[in-house]
């Protein structure tokens, strides 16, 4: 009886098998290109807008002719705010689809997720997030904000022209908070602020309920120093953190809290009037004012077919990062992933804030700091920019673990880990 | 033979290790035999995906042994599937050794990150396979022992029961989430290497993975079945149907429960331990309360109560979901929803049910 | 000796006078407009202490135009504007005259930039000149505003202010605020008469300055009396922080109850576990920003007429689900939650493609902004405020229904016996549907108050679902004042465990104390009595 279900079985097996395995044969004539980005669960919220941006990158591209004489094509899947969920639909889209690059990933787990499946499957990621820094992979490229070219210049400007003395460190209890608030803790300790001068928080994910955390940050800084809170408090918890301090009467003339996850699009779905004046510190703002910006803002009204939706950092990130992989293609004259890397290496594409930004050797970019105060409409007003552009840094100097490490991915170094005091290069999957 | 009579009388378990039994057989062939210009050749990723769908089955075939023929619904189970997945990942982490991006022989990089001088107990030994492959199991166990000890000698029964399972795996998943709890957090534990020196990315690996998973599988639902053949799953089915007269009849009701209870939670924690080196990451998210709902929802789909079912039934959603999280990602849930709300309402005893009217049928 | 003081007061009124007369020419005036043009904010704050001093009769307008971001000037010729926006455009006034100019676009004009520092220090110049007004308000609020920041030739404004004020508030303050004058110099009696003048004030700079004597003074006997006077503060600082917690404590039940009361009603008297239940409070909230974006011009209205909307909006939506999908698994409760949880999905995907996965905009109408000061160190924050006796409104409403009238009256048949209550007549369907209308209304209605608190977004009913069932469970299933007190005493105990253990590892307690609960009272705080118990 087993033997007679076994044969009946087996066709079904099989089909199930062909199915499953799909069609591989890639169209000849297009190069694909993935789009990793959560359309539902938890960080839709974010990630929709960025999905939306590749696609119209992608049709702005096809109708300059497309790549290397062919068509781009947009393959997009959803990894549906699920962690494992992302590591399996980056290999399918390599292994299945065969892209020769994926623009996606926004949450720093969601990045170490699918990193073994990119290195193991000699892939290309551009990841267009502010991240946490402490790490350089060969496959992936970091055109975000490391904590060099966000954090610290806020943390300098706050200490500089503002005269803060007394600093909280607010944020939500995940690795990019941990390591930011690490560097900035011992950032601030080696300019001389004090341990008691330093007040560090962590709430978890999607917190509302802001009563008892406000009334702390309110005490903390009626000691009679200056106090400014920082905050790496991540999306959705921002609204009630804003509202619950406007409401407890800190304002933004006493208690000023700079932000390094609020932007234009988090604001445009919030009551803003509670946030004015507050800061925010990214490498672009909508307001900037530059000609390749109006261009950029007026592109995607007319994709978008919406004149009210705003523009951020985390576009504009994936606006470099697409545009340096198209350049480095046309350089290296195939879409072929090793050949990318090397070409792309040096290679200068404009930001939108009227500057050129370099792909540096440790796979992140170069780029202005802004520092923008919240207006009514939603928008920052720009206080405060550095005088030329920073080049992010993988490995922070202020970590006792990640001083002596540097990455850098040309021959014959050749390592996204490299220990200078040892001569070692670890933690490398190939 | 001891298979054969345990599969006597149950077509559903036959076909399923018949399926197994094909699908062990070709895979690997398909995979690594099989040229990859084939039309015929199955993909690792395929291969993965497989591998992922039957820790799946494995985690719904023992909810389905609590729920179909003990009436408990438990909402918690994805917690000791996690539990098992962070056993299996904390030994995953150890192996990776001075491999890290710190290099630190013994400290894993989340650890070195958080200044962490040495390792936690809780850690220690992990570098050892056959604890970590005890503490697969026992983890889970002794946790539901406890939680059913307390649960059953009370009678908590019914929503009440369901809503604290619930209770306990959101607890759960709070706690993992802090990054004082030394879990690694939010990020979990991830960037694996090998196991038992086999290199987690090679394909052979992939394709053991997938032999030791359709292995768990087979077994698993063969002494789930042996349970619900013995006596003690008739008593646990009259249990189900009327608890108070077995009660009376003199049984004690709640020490029933309570093995059952906690031999599910172990293969949950098996399910578990194999599923994070196919994935490749375990983080807090797998405790997450939605995710036990849709255990009990794969095994609702598939028919309850009949074991293969769960399995079927297992593999059906992660399939569709698969496949629509692919060809319609922006309206996926719609038809993952419609799916939920059709089968409960239009297929009371799930898929199995509809195949058996059918045969009845004709 | 004796004519030192004399003296220097001859030489500083000579130098003051002397800028006067340096500002008072065109000179200065173009100088200031210079410095505030400047992209500098050294220059700008320079610019804004020489339009204080400035006899000018129109610094006050400039200053106040530059605080609300409408001081702008005209790119051709650098004049100073006051700019207001109207539609796409701007209709401009000189700043100095005050002349008004017509409409202009807005590439023709240059805000003038100012930040947090600037606008600070302008609203204190503009207290000083606040310092006399007719309003007592206004006079308390400029005093008010120079606590603690202590300004060149503050104290003597201060004490001709004090020897002209009647109002009494006014003239505590302005005690208050000389005394803080007195703490930092002087000789020692003057400082120990300070003391004991901010004794028992809660005011928080006295707090910081108090400490710095305790630890800086030379004399021992100021350094006593600040102690002693510290002390006594924070005895009174720890009765406030207690009263604080347990507002919060309230205001976060308050929220618990609002969630879970229609759950209450459809999980608890009806049997049906309803995982949809989250997106049906989803909905109100939504419903809120609808209306908000229908009546734009009545936003501080518009949370009236969002309760009944939502009301009317999730109590049809729940009425729809009874109907077509509840209705057939009565009696198969856990099957309940699957097709519900299923619905949930729906609910959740459809409002992403309606209104996007962005989450939506909804404004908090200036009546629920900002808090009631009952002192410097406790305030209640009016939308909580608002929000708990809301919760109570609502409570009380609902148990009127169910006990006063016939709907009421035949939903309690129902549950308590479906089979009798048919037969005495009673049409147990349209009962069930009413019911499951009234609940899902009732969460809709909690959505309008989340709004007001949190995001409102696709996610909003994941993150009260599994709460609303604990508050449920652990008030008793099927009784309404259980849900009441249960939830009341969850927001509480979280509150009053945050401060020390943080906020996740008190949820955590939470958690597990309830786990542990109901092992020792398997059916909740409040069993059901009687015979619908066993169902």
């Amino acid at each position: 009886m087993l033997a007679l279900n076994v044969l009946k079985k087996t066709a079904v097996g099989l089909a199930a098998a062909a199915v499953l395995s799909g069609s591989a044969q890639a169209a000849g004539d297009t190069i694909k290109v993935g789009v990793l980005h959560s359309l539902s669960g938890t960080m839709a919220i974010s990630e929709t807008t960025l999905k939306d941006t590749v696609l119209m990158l992608v049709e702005e591209q096809n109708k300059k002719g497309g790549l290397l004489g062919k068509k781009l094509e947009a393959i997009v899947v959803d990894p549906a705010s699920n962690w494992p969920l992302f590591a399996e639909k980056a290999r399918e889209l390599i292994e299945k689809e065969k892209v020769s690059a994926v623009f996606g990933a926004w949450t720093s787990v969601s990045r170490k997720s699918v990193l073994p499946v990119f290195e193991e499957l000699n892939n290309l990621l551009f990841y267009p997030v502010q991240y946490e820094g402490e790490e350089s992979s060969k496959n992936v490229f970091y055109t975000g904000a490391a904590p060099n070219t966000q954090a610290i210049p806020a943390v300098d400007y706050l200490m500089n022209d503002i005269g803060v003395k007394r600093w909280v460190l607010e944020g939500t209890d995940y690795v990019y908070p941990r390591t930011t608030n690490k560097i900035l803790e011992a950032y601030l300790k080696a300019k001389g602020v004090s341990e008691k001068d330093i007040l560090i928080n962590y709430t978890p994910f999607g917190f509302s309920d802001w009563q008892s955390e406000v009334s702390r940050i309110k005490k903390f800084g009626s000691a009679g120093k200056k106090t400014a809170v920082v905050s790496t408090v991540n999306g959705d918890a921002n609204v009630p953190f804003y509202k619950e301090l406007g409401n407890q009467g800190v304002s933004a003339e006493n208690i000023p809290v700079i932000a390094f996850s609020v932007g234009e699009e988090e604001l445009s779905g919030i009551d803003t009037k509670p946030l004015v004046g507050h800061l925010a510190a990214w490498n672009y703002f909508m307001s900037v004012d530059s000609e390749e910006n109006t261009a950029f803002i007026d592109a995607w009204h007319a994709y978008i077919k919406d004149k009210k939706r705003v523009t951020n950092d985390p576009m504009e990130a994936t606006y470099i990062g697409f545009n340096m992989w198209v350049e480095a293609v046309k350089k290296a004259g195939t879409t072929d992933a090793t050949a990318v890397q090397e070409a792309i290496i040096g290679i200068a594409v404009p930001n939108l804030s009227g500057g050129l930004s370099a792909m540096m050797p440790n796979h992140h970019i170069t780029k202005p700091v802004l520092i923008g105060e919240i207006q009514a409409d939603g928008q920052f007003e720009i206080v405060w920019e550095t005088s030329g552009l920073v080049a992010g840094d993988a490995w922070s100097d202020y970590l006792p673990g990640s001083k002596d490490i540097i990455a850098d991915w040309r021959a014959p170094l050749s390592c996204g880990n490299y220990n200078v005091k040892t001569g070692k290069c670890s933690g490398q999957n190939f | 033979m001891f298979i054969m009579r345990i599969l006597k009388n149950d077509p559903g378990g036959q076909i399923l290790m018949s399926l197994l039994l094909i699908a062990l057989l070709v895979v690997p062939v398909l995979n690594l035999v099989v040229p990859e210009s084939s039309a015929l050749h199955l993909s690792t990723y395929s291969v993965t995906l497989l591998g992922k769908y039957l820790t799946y089955a494995l985690l719904a075939v023992a909810v389905d042994l609590v729920w179909g023929y003990l009436g408990i619904l438990s909402l918690g189970h994805a917690a000791f599937f996690a539990l098992g997945g962070y056993a299996m990942g904390m030994y995953l982490m150890r192996q990776i050794g001075d491999r890290g991006v710190y290099g630190n022989p013994v400290l894993p990089d989340f650890m070195v990150f958080l200044n962490y001088t040495e390792l936690p107990w809780f850690w220690q030994g992990f570098d050892m396979f056959w604890l970590a492959t005890i503490m697969i199991v026992l983890v889970p166990g002794v946790l539901a022992y406890v939680f059913g000890w307390l649960a059953f000698r009370s009678r908590v029964t019914g929503v009440y029961l369901s809503i604290i399972t619930q209770a306990l795996t959101y607890a759960l998943m709070l706690a993992f989430f802090r990054n004082e709890m030394g879990f690694g957090g939010n990020n979990g534990l991830t960037d694996f290497k090998d196991l038992l020196g086999f290199d987690l990315h090679a394909d052979s690996t992939r394709i053991g993975l997938f032999i030791a998973s359709a292995l768990a599988l087979g077994f698993g639902y063969l002494v789930c079945r042996a349970i619900v053949k013995s006596k003690l799953g008739r008593v646990a089915v009259a249990i189900r149907d009327a608890e108070d007269r077995t009660r009376f009849i003199g049984y004690r009701v709640e020490y029933v429960k309570l093995a059952l209870f906690t031999f599910s939670a172990a293969l949950a924690g098996i399910a578990g331990a194999l599923y994070v080196p196919q994935v490749g990451i375990i983080n807090p998210g797998e405790f997450s309360p939605l995710n036990s709902i849709e255990v009990v929802i794969w095994v609702a789909v598939g028919g309850r109560g009949t074991l293969y079912g769960a399995a079927a039934g297992a593999v059906l959603v992660n399939y569709a979901k698969t496949y629509f999280t692919g060809a319609f990602p922006e309206v996926w849930l719609f038809a993952l929803g419609a799916l939920f709300v059709l089968s409960t309402l239009y297929l009371p005893k799930g898929l199995v049910g509809v195949l058996k009217r059918q045969r009845a049928s004709s | 000796m004796r004519h030192w003081p004399k003296i220097l007061i001859l030489l500083l009124s000579l130098l003051f006078t002397q800028t006067d007369v340096a500002i008072a020419g065109d000179d200065s005036l173009h100088q200031i407009q210079v410095l505030l043009i400047s992209n500098n904010f050294v220059e700008k704050t320079q610019a804004v202490s020489l339009l204080a001093l400035h006899s000018h009769p129109r610094t006050e307008e400039i200053l106040k135009a530059f605080l609300e971001g409408e001081l702008y000037y005209r790119k051709s010729d650098k004049l100073l504007l006051i700019a207001k926006k109207q539609g796409r455009q701007y209709s401009i006034s000189d700043a100095l005259t005050g002349d008004e100019l017509g409409v202009v676009k807005k590439r023709e004009i240059k805000k003038i930039r100012s930040n947090n520092a600037l606008r600070k220090k302008i609203r204190i110049v503009l207290a000083r000149k606040e310092l006399n007004s007719v309003d007592p308000t206004v006079r308390y609020q400029a005093v008010n505003a120079m606590l603690g920041n202590p300004d060149v030739g503050i104290t003597s404004q201060l004490q001709d202010r004090l020897k002209l004020e009647r109002d009494q508030k006014v003239r505590n303050i302005l005690e208050l605020a000389l005394a803080i004058t007195r703490l930092e110099g002087g000789e020692k009696e003057d400082r120990l008469s300070a003391v004991a003048a901010v004794s028992g004030s809660l005011e928080p700079v006295i707090r910081s300055k108090l400490e710095s004597i305790v630890v800086d003074d030379p004399i021992e006997e100021v350094r006593v009396a600040a102690k002693e006077s510290l002390n006594k503060i924070s005895a009174k600082l720890q009765f406030y922080s207690f009263l604080e917690t347990l507002f919060f404590g309230l205001s976060l039940g308050s929220v618990l109850v609002l969630a879970a009361i229609g759950l209450a009603i459809t999980f608890g008297v009806m049997g049906v576990i309803n995982m949809a239940h989250g997106e049906l409070i989803m909905l109100g909230a939504y419903t809120t920003y609808v209306i908000q974006k229908a009546m734009p011009e009545f936003i501080g209205v518009s949370i009236l007429f969002a309760i009944p909307a939502a009301f009317i909006v999730s109590g049809l939506v729940g009425i729809l689900i009874e109907q077509t999908v509840i209705r057939h698994l009565y009696g198969r409760a856990l099957e309940t939650l699957l097709a519900t949880f299923g619905i949930s999905l729906i609910l959740q995907q459809a409002v992403r493609s309606i209104f996007s996965p962005l989450n939506r905009s909804v404004v908090t109408p200036d009546w629920m902004s900002g808090s009631l000061e009952i002192n410097s160190v406790l305030s209640l924050t009016y939308n909580r405020l608002y929000i708990i006796f809301f919760c109570l409104l609502v409570f009380v409403i609902l148990f009127l229904i169910l006990k006063r009238t016939s709907l009421g009256l035949q939903v309690r048949a129902v549950t308590q016996n479906r089979a009798m209550a048919r037969a005495m007549g009673v049409r147990s369907s349209w009962v069930d549907a009413m019911t499951f209308g009234l609940g899902s209304g009732i969460a809709g209605v909690a959505g309008v108050a989340l709004s007001q608190l949190t995001n409102v977004g696709p996610n909003l009913g994941q993150a009260y679902i599994v709460d609303s069932f604990m508050v449920v469970v652990f008030g008793g299933v099927g009784n309404l004042a259980g849900t009441l007190i249960s939830g009341f005493s969850l927001g509480i105990a979280n509150q009053f465990l945050e401060p020390w253990v943080g906020a996740v590892l008190a949820k955590i307690f939470i958690l597990i104390f309830i786990i542990l609960f109901i092992q020792k009272r398997p059916r909740g705080l409040f069993p059901q009595k009687g015979r619908s118990a066993e169902g």
